[in-house]
């Protein structure tokens, strides 16, 4: 039952990454990548039980948190172009050179 | 003549469970046939949410099924809840960002009465 799953999921993600290649826009390439994230959540799982180690679902866990922070990294970098707050990183590189003694 | 409860109990979680995952690998088959067939980046969102909440959720609760009330079971009811909350909310965020950018849907037809009837509105308003 387990590997039937695990094929099913396979299959999945083998047509995610057809439409992650082919995508036209970049909006495309990022949907196809978080459900490709998905995906292989499941596919751990399915592995993890199919060859009798639960252990595996830790990381299935593990790799879901790090695929909804990753989406959303990537969008916001799409976005604003960068990933700090750059205000804030401006005030400091600029409020450095005043505090240090000029040499 | 009796009927043997507990295997009867196992024989039905084992049937549920089969038509849990069966059912998850359809929904997974057909959404991602969607992801790869439909035309437009708004349709395949659809596409993709049906791999993300009816597949996810229905595979892994034929996997809850199947490893009983044990801890796996416990780490695998986990996966689904995060899995069904961030799930729609990195939807919602891919779908907003591709509306920011100037993405609409193809076919989207634009009511020009309409348009005008709520641009005037708005001026009345203001």
């Amino acid at each position: 039952m387990f590997v039937f799953a695990t094929i099913a999921v396979f299959v999945c993600m083998v047509m995610l990454l057809v439409r992650l290649f082919a995508g036209k826009t970049l909006y495309d390439r990022v949907l196809a990548l978080n459900t490709f994230g998905t995906c292989t959540v499941l596919f751990i799982g399915t592995v993890g039980l199919a060859s009798g180690r639960p252990d595996f679902l830790d990381i299935a866990l593990l790799y879901a948190l790090i695929n909804f922070v990753g989406t959303i990294a990537v969008l916001k970098f799409f976005r604003y172009r960068h990933l700090g707050d750059a205000a804030e990183d401006r005030e400091m590189i600029e409020a450095a050179p005043d505090e240090e003694p000029v040499s | 003549m009796p009927v043997d409860f507990p295997e009867l109990g196992t024989a039905l979680i084992e049937i549920l469970s089969w038509i849990s995952i069966l059912s998850g690998a359809f929904f997974l088959f057909v959404g991602s046939l969607g992801m790869i067939r439909l035309q437009d980046f708004w349709s395949r969102l659809h596409a993709a949410s049906i791999i993300d909440s009816a597949g996810a959720g229905l595979l892994l609760f034929g996997m809850m099924l199947q490893t009983g009330l044990t801890l796996t079971s416990v780490k695998l009811a986990i996966i689904v809840v995060f899995l069904f909350l961030t799930g729609p909310t990195a939807s919602h965020a891919v779908a907003n960002a591709a509306f920011v950018s100037g993405s609409r849907p193809s076919d989207l037809v634009e009511d020009a009465s309409a348009a005008s009837n709520s641009s005037s509105s708005n001026e009345g308003s203001a």
